[in-house]
């Protein structure tokens, strides 16, 4: 095994590793556990930065170990697991940092932080998955790992949730392993590659593949919200906020979008998905989604219920980009896998600590909070213009090319209409708040005040995680053509897949 | 004449019953000494058959036919290693499970006698020692299933009791209808007499029920649970990872070695249909069970049933390259359950021994009071369902993809519900144990019965599920499944 084969693996290993050791550590040795993991969350960082460098000068990285005759579990990098192993990656390490902070003498941290770890794993093994098969192996690890997150209060509202999301995903589960099945025997190992590898294969049953596509999507729906398999997220925002905000934009959520992504451009491939009439019925359905979703958020006065629904309405860009044939839709919908992220985990960074330092749990007791928490507020408010898609904001950037996309593609005559009313609904849930925030006067007492002392509104830890994902979120919009920013990986990744 | 070794997973445990019951001061370590000796002879046996082939010995010299013949191939090689390192995970738990003296005493030679048993019946090369060996692991199941003294215990035990020696009656009369017919009882030699005569279907007929009843197919589990979920946890164990398991294992020597000119499709349809039946039905009562032990045993008849919905599909798939896949999944999944369901039953002893109970509704506190036990349920829960990384994950992919690629889609919806059903029970016991409690006491991590629980359940997990395509190659080294006469 040479150098670059074993960089995979300890990409892997780099969470799990101490995640794993995290589960052995008393509950008092906090200072252990807080090198432990950001020791692995550094280390990892490093190991993606010479990923990127090597795949961008088209290396070729791959690990193969068989697991049964004829089926390979296989860690293999292009470019599109790059992008999403890098969100993931940065991410975590943020995240790392504000749940490091929230989590200040609550309970089971050491079970916390060891399945938080293991979640982080199953997401990146999920982003190398060189082949279907791998794919659904960390698809199910992901929901293990992320069950017990969902459930960690142990209140009954949290075990509930906890049992909901585990209904709806381990079904949806079952559906995409039926459908990887089928499809293996019809079709062979299913290597991911650029531009699928179905349209090669001669004398398939169009009218099976399209029951194993409608299947797949389904079970990848599942985890992406569309609706109607949308149900189990409002309920999962029982989770504490760093587990949210990973599950909305880096996690879960996810990596179901990111499995529409493969299916469609490296397993089908986006011109064999269109040959077969399928894109109208993806398209529709990440329509539906998108207008849904937005209405659903529009009538939440529970702030993380509001920013769920958004999650519902935004992560279906990304499948909406996968529907429309041509390269700007498919850059639009792959640049917004990031973009999302980094705006949303934000805004749920933000939402904690109104939670934490205020006891503000609901729009309605936004009323002048902008003053108290200028830090958090300003993050919040960086976040929301962008998820409106108002520039330099990097959501404006998906928008976009969405649209150009759609124009390309002669799709413009539903697409625009979405879009548009989408960002209109978007304003109509999002200004509100900053309205709030920024100029109503505030109230004589918070719900519930926790006093810091400090030169902060609050702990370094809560303040500076929003802080920073905001200021990469302006980044990417602002950047957006410098190199390596998301957006020109994003054309790397299309160029590749219409070359 | 390295085949002497075949003899050895039978007489040392064999050897260790009698001299427990001798000096029943030393029993534990006489126990203990036996069941590794055990494991280290199945796995010198694994070496050789890896090597070699398959073994074989003709027990005092006397050839096949008339003499006592000792079979291992790579089929029965695997199950004799598997029951072996279960036998002695479970007597490490049960050096600190049992606290009154007088059932030690009674506990040790009964064991160790069962756990010949079992080896002996894997290493059987013939129909009427199958029989012997049968009865013999009947009758101490049944003493060990009801030690303890319990009215519960006891009644389950006595039913077992009964309803096995139905079975076996069944078996024998099958074997004395071959002998009359074909003048031998040596399952290769038979083999190639065996032609289409009534003789031979009443035979199979007979066989198959007696054996089924002892594998406890839906319609004729109903003695299992309470049998299983009343025992000492450590012979929970075993009597839900061996003693049905070997019965299952006969089924797949009667049928695919024996009996398989004279069987059509229809006859392993319908013990697939009985099978798929099992698993929704088992399931569904496991879900349904106030009792931990007594869910795990229901998902037994469940497990058990994926088993029999593979026999119609390996008689679908012409022989060759393709069957021997699907027969290696049916040999994992076999494997996978062995561990997963031993350690379940030790990690619920452990529960049942500290709260006093296993009420699953009462289970709060667990996880924190018994983070290594609540980790063995999940683990083993993970392989249960079938779920990555276990090695049930694999064998489920290989069952789903025979069936779409035989046609038969009845299995796949079958398969669908009964993971989903097995995540439902399993995660109603973890649902629970995450639940607040306090009246298991302070937290413990590692108990000396943790760890052959934790080990087991590691196996079963991580172990089968990442280097389960080591089963696969192992098969195939040794040729053919099919016993040849040598």
């Amino acid at each position: 095994m040479n150098a670059s084969n074993s960089l995979l693996l300890l990409i892997l290993a780099s969470s799990l590793l101490p995640g794993l050791v995290i589960f052995l550590l008393h509950e008092q040795s906090h200072r252990l556990r807080t090198a432990l993991n950001l020791f692995g969350a550094v280390l990892k960082l490093v190991l993606v930065t010479v990923l990127i460098w090597g795949v961008f000068h088209e290396r070729v990285f791959e690990t193969r170990w068989t697991l049964m005759p004829g089926l390979d579990l296989v860690l293999h990098a292009d470019a599109l697991s790059v992008l999403f192993v890098s969100l993931s990656t940065l991410l975590w390490l943020v995240t790392t940092i504000y749940a490091i902070g929230y989590l200040e003498d609550s309970p089971h941290r050491s079970r916390f932080f060891g399945f938080f770890s293991l979640c982080v794993t199953a997401t990146v093994g999920l982003a190398l998955a060189g082949n279907l098969f791998t794919f659904v192996i960390f698809y199910e690890l992901l929901t293990l790992a992320t069950y017990p997150l969902v459930a960690h209060k142990g209140t009954p509202q949290a075990v509930r949730g906890a049992r909901i999301y585990l209904a709806y995903t381990l079904g949806g589960g079952v559906l995409l392993l039926i459908g990887a099945v089928w499809l293996r025997t019809l079709a062979g190992p299913l290597e991911f590659v650029q531009g699928g590898i179905l349209s090669e294969l001669p004398q398939l049953d169009p009218w099976a593949l399209r029951s194993i596509f409608i299947l797949l999507i389904i079970g990848l729906g599942v985890k992406a919200a569309l609706v109607p398999l949308h149900g189990w997220l409002p309920q999962a925002m029982v989770a504490p906020a760093p587990v949210s905000a990973l599950l909305h934009a880096v996690a879960v959520v996810k990596a179901g979008a990111f499995g529409i992504v493969r299916v469609v451009y490296d397993v089908f491939g986006i011109e064999f998905t269109a040959s077969l009439g399928l894109l109208p019925l993806l398209g529709g359905l990440a329509a539906i989604t998108i207008v849904y979703g937005s209405m659903k958020a529009l009538t939440q006065d529970h702030l993380k219920k509001r920013l769920a629904y958004s999650t519902v309405s935004q992560v279906s860009y990304i499948a909406l980009g996968a529907a429309i044939l041509g390269p700007l839709a498919t850059i639009g919908g792959v640049v917004h896998l990031v973009h999302q992220g980094i705006m949303k985990i934000t805004l749920f960074f933000a939402a904690g600590n109104y939670a934490e330092t205020l006891g503000i749990h609901r729009v309605s007791q936004m009323n002048g909070v902008g003053k108290r928490m200028p830090g958090t507020t300003l993050a919040f408010t960086i976040g929301a213009l962008g998820m409106i898609g108002i520039p330099p904001v990097a959501g404006f950037v998906s928008k976009w090319y969405l649209g150009q996309g759609a124009v390309e593609a002669g799709v413009a005559a539903w697409v625009l209409p979405v879009l548009i009313a989408s960002s209109l609904l978007n304003a109509a849930y999002f200004l509100p708040i900053l309205y709030r925030a920024w100029f109503r006067p505030a109230p004589a007492a918070w719900p519930e005040e926790h006093p810091h002392k400090g030169r902060w509104e609050m702990p370094a830890a809560l303040l500076w995680p929003p802080l920073v994902t905001a200021g990469l979120a302006l980044a990417a919009g602002l950047f957006a053509a410098a190199p390596y920013s998301p957006l020109t990986w994003a054309e790397l990744i299309a160029a590749r897949e219409y070359r | 004449m390295n085949d002497v070794l075949l003899i050895m997973p039978v007489a040392l445990p064999l050897l260790g019953s009698i001299i427990a019951l001798a000096l029943p001061r030393r029993a534990e370590h006489i126990g203990l000494l036996a069941t590794a000796g055990g494991v280290v002879a199945t796995l010198a046996i694994g070496w050789q058959v890896l090597h070699g082939g398959q073994l074989q010995l003709a027990l005092g010299g006397w050839q096949p036919g008339l003499g006592i013949a000792l079979r291992a191939d790579a089929l029965s090689t695997l199950l004799l290693i598997m029951s072996a390192l279960v036998m002695l995970a479970a007597s490490l738990y049960a050096t600190s499970y049992f606290a009154e003296p007088q059932i030690k005493t009674h506990f040790w030679p009964l064991w160790l006698l069962m756990g010949a048993a079992v080896q002996a019946l894997l290493l059987s090369g013939d129909v009427f020692n199958l029989y012997v060996t049968l009865e013999l692991l009947g009758l101490s199941a049944v003493a060990l299933a009801s030690l303890g003294g319990k009215r519960a215990a006891v009644e389950a035990a006595l039913r077992y009791l009964t309803v096995g020696l139905l079975g076996s009656m069944s078996y024998l009369a099958g074997v004395a209808l071959l002998y009359a017919a074909y003048g031998t009882l040596d399952i290769p030699t038979l083999a190639t007499r065996l032609d289409q005569q009534p003789a031979a279907w009443v035979a199979l007929s007979l066989m198959t029920a007696g054996v089924l009843v002892k594998a406890a197919l839906f319609p004729l589990h109903f003695w299992l649970p309470a049998a299983h979920a009343n025992a000492p946890a450590p012979v929970s164990a075993a009597l839900s990872a061996l003693v049905v398991k070997v019965a299952v294992y006969l089924i797949v020597r009667l049928w695919l070695d024996l009996f398989a000119p004279v069987l059509t499709p229809a006859h392993a349809g319908v013990l697939g249909v009985l099978g798929a039946i099992a698993v929704v039905w088992g399931s569904w009562l496991a879900l349904r069970a106030t009792r931990l032990k007594l869910m795990a045993a229901y998902s037994t008849v469940a497990q058990l049933g994926y088993l029999f919905v593979f026999l119609p599909l390996l008689l679908a798939t012409p022989a060759g390259l393709q069957r021997d896949i699907v027969f290696g999944a049916l040999v994992v999944l076999a494997l996978t359950h062995g561990f997963a369901k031993s350690a379940f039953f030790l990690a619920a002893g452990i529960i049942q021994q500290r709260a006093g109970h296993d009420r699953i509704t009462d289970l709060g506190g667990t996880a924190r009071a018994l983070p290594v036990t609540t980790f063995v349920l999940a683990l083993a829960g993970v392989a249960l369902i079938g779920l990555p990384p276990s090695g049930t994950f694999l064998a489920k992919w290989q069952l789903l993809a025979a069936a779409v690629s035989s046609g038969q889609w009845l299995w796949i919806p079958v398969v669908g519900v009964g993971s989903l059903l097995a995540a439902a029970y399993v995660f109603r016991v973890l649902g629970h144990a995450f639940g607040p409690g306090e009246r298991l006491g302070p937290t413990l991590r590692w108990g000396r019965q943790e760890v052959p629980a934790l080990l087991l359940a590691l196996v079963s997990t991580l172990g089968l599920g990442l280097a389960g395509n080591g089963v696969w190659t192992f098969l195939g080294r040794t040729g053919p499944m099919v016993w040849g006469a040598t």
